[in-house]
């Protein structure tokens, strides 16, 4: 493929390349210049100085990275042996699986937490005599609510089910895990031992979309009252026009550094096993 | 072969297990995959599983593996029932018809995966492996992926892998039906050689009869999912049993005859008379199962037969006779007799005075 490649690319590749450029550059340099170009100041960084000392900077990105985390942890635990078993089980179940993971991209997130909202109310009035009634509580913890978790879960569901089945599609699973049987590995294993190494790039890409989803998820979070870091951005944007700018430009730059920070996790872990 | 047999006797006495199989029968929805299949591999011999594609070999392997379950029959492995015994502590080493290396693994990992997951110490199990990619002759591959590996290369690393743990029995399916005839033929060689060092019993299924017949000890016919025949390669190739297996292993033609009235144990055939081999079916009219290499074919101006093709062959070439009746015959003649014959020659065709097979005809 790479030898196909002329050396130079053709006249039309550059024009797209230039226009996709500017399509995205453009508004990040006027975000950018908005923020540290103050009229009658000259260049200043006083807006990225003062997110720090803005209230509640610090404990909303803490508390998405928390939920980002468990997210991850939480889809991939449901979803990689769900898949794998899927592929080795029962292949023809695999449309009515598709369909169901797809599912949350076509119910809206305003009707969807319109449906958690409903449950969270009616659970405490009917279950007020049951233990199911701490439950409740506790899920709605504002420290770590859990109830957000499992939103995401489900909202991050149709990427994660198209990362891990594009990277089960590129290797022959079922004979992995037989030659990893035949050489007395157990299910688990077999699994572990013999697919997860070779789902690296699919797992990197699942965990990547889930990060991105979690940490730019305000609809459901702000409905249920909960403040993560993209609800905070919206709050405090409504008072400093130029802080909002300057928190925005700041937050895709922590997306970013956290997926290179995952990417280059997956890189190392590589060469470790290689060694 | 004296020095094969004497290692297949201490392979033997050793550790060699027997394999048997025991009325075995899998369904897939409508398809019947194996119809009762009945068979039993000797201590330390090769047995080639034969037979069309989708008659059940492969089936039969991975019930045997442990990956399949059969749905009524058993499995014994030295007179042990292994049934139910989980695939991870069948104690059966398996090389697959696709590749089958661990991708994210070097060569020596690859092999070493099994002590591993025995929980082998690091050094002894590496030495192991390298000792038996030695063993495969890629002694110098041990630090290459699978993917810098070319495909024989990988199956005699798979191969390695399947022998890493010692395993009882080892099982091949098709391991080389996925490479070019010229390594084909090396590795053919190559894991005949190794299994008789090791006096290990081995099911090698293929759809290959001259792989089939050039290696095993013993060849096992299968046709939809039951055993035809399971006898050793001279004797499938000069009695087989039905006319499945004769027209399965090597060249047969079928030339109709008439079965003679007194009980039936003559055939007339092509003008000469000529006794039944086995058992006769219960019709008149029959096809006599004759080699190429059993028919004489006489160039005669008066001959009812015409030569309707040839093909070099070497050696021999073969000669295609298309008889009075519309049916064709082919016969292996010497090159230097052959040439006399173009296509259209008048020929007539004999057979040797010897029994012959029949069969019910066909169509
Ligand atoms: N997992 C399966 N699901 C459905 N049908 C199967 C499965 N495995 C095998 N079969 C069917 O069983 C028959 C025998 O298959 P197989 O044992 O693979 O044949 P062979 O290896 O001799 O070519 C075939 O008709 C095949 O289609
Ligand atoms: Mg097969």
């Amino acid at each position: 493929m790479a030898r196909l490649t002329p050396a130079r690319p053709a006249p039309w590749r550059w024009a797209v390349l230039t226009g996709a450029g500017l399509y995205f550059l453009v508004p990040l340099a006027a975000s950018v210049v908005f923020t540290v170009d103050v009229p009658g100041q000259g260049v200043t960084f006083d807006a990225y100085t003062r997110i720090l000392g803005t209230e509640g900077f610090v404990s909303s990105l803490l508390l998405s990275l928390e939920l980002a985390a468990a997210t991850i942890a939480v889809v991939l635990l449901l979803m990689v042996p769900a898949t794998v078993a899927l592929r080795l089980g029962a292949p023809r179940l695999r449309p009515v699986v598709e369909v169901v993971c797809s599912l949350p991209l076509v119910v809206p997130p305003i009707a969807f937490v319109a449906g958690i909202g409903t449950v969270l109310k009616w659970g405490p009035e009917h279950l007020s005599r049951t233990p199911l009634f701490q439950t409740f509580v506790a899920i709605q913890n504002p420290d770590f609510p859990v109830v957000l978790v499992l939103a995401y879960v489900v909202m991050a569901l149709p990427f994660v089910y198209r990362a891990l089945d594009a990277g089960l599609r590129a290797i022959d699973v079922r004979t992995l895990v037989e030659a990893a049987r035949s050489c007395g590995a157990s299910r688990t294993q077999a699994l572990v031992q013999a697919v997860l190494p070779n789902l690296r790039g699919a797992l990197l890409n699942a965990s990547f979309l889930t990060l991105a989803l979690v940490l730019g998820e305000f609809t459901v979070a702000q409905l249920l009252g909960f403040q993560p870091f993209a609800v905070w951005i919206v709050n405090v944007s409504g008072s400093q026009a130029q802080l909002s700018v300057a928190v925005s430009v700041l937050s895709l730059l922590v997306t970013w550094a956290l997926l290179l920070a995952l990417a280059g996790v997956g890189g190392r872990s590589r060469t470790a096993s290689r060694g | 072969m004296k020095m094969t047999v004497t290692t297949l006797e201490k392979a033997v006495s050793e550790k060699a297990a027997t394999v048997e199989f025991r009325g075995l029968r899998r369904e897939f929805g409508p398809t019947v995959a194996l119809d009762g299949l009945d068979l039993t591999v000797r201590p330390g011999e090769l047995l080639a599983l034969l037979g069309p594609s989708g008659c059940g070999k492969t089936t039969a392997l991975r019930v045997l593996a442990g990956f399949e379950h059969p749905d009524s029959g058993e499995v014994l492995l030295d007179g042990e029932d292994v049934t139910r015994v989980p695939a991870h502590r069948r104690d059966a080493g398996m090389v697959f018809q696709s590749y089958s290396l661990f991708p994210h693994l070097s060569a020596v990992d690859n092999v070493a995966f099994g002590l591993r997951m025995r929980k082998v110490r690091t050094t002894e199990r590496r030495a192991r492996a390298a000792e038996l990619l030695d063993l495969v002759g890629l002694g110098d591959k041990g630090g290459s992926f699978p993917h810098q590996l070319s495909g024989g290369q990988q199956q005699r690393v798979a191969l390695a892998r399947a022998l890493a743990l010692r395993p009882r029995v080892l099982l091949l399916d098709e391991p080389l039906s996925a490479l070019d005839a010229k390594v084909r033929l090396t590795l053919r060689e190559e894991i005949r050689r190794l299994q008789q060092e090791l006096g290990i019993t081995t099911l090698f299924v293929t759809h290959d009869q001259e792989e089939a017949l050039s290696m095993a000890d013993r060849v096992a016919v299968m046709h939809a999912g039951k055993l035809e025949q399971c006898a050793a390669p001279a004797e499938l190739y000069g009695r087989p049993a039905t006319a499945f297996v004769a027209e399965f292993v090597g060249t047969m033609s079928r030339v109709r005859g008439q079965l003679t009235a007194e009980g039936g144990d003559t055939v007339e055939v092509l003008g000469q008379r000529l006794p039944v081999d086995g058992e006769a079916p219960a019709v008149t009219e029959v096809d006599v199962l004759v080699r190429p290499e059993a028919v004489r074919v006489r160039a005669d101006e008066g001959g009812a037969g015409r030569v309707a093709a040839t093909a070099f062959l070497g050696a021999a070439t073969r000669v295609t006779v298309r008889l009075g009746d519309g049916t064709e015959v082919k016969a292996d003649l010497p090159t230097h007799e052959a040439a006399a014959l173009g296509p259209g020659a008048a020929v007539t065709v004999s057979l040797p005075e010897r029994p012959v097979l029949v069969a019910e005809r066909k169509n």
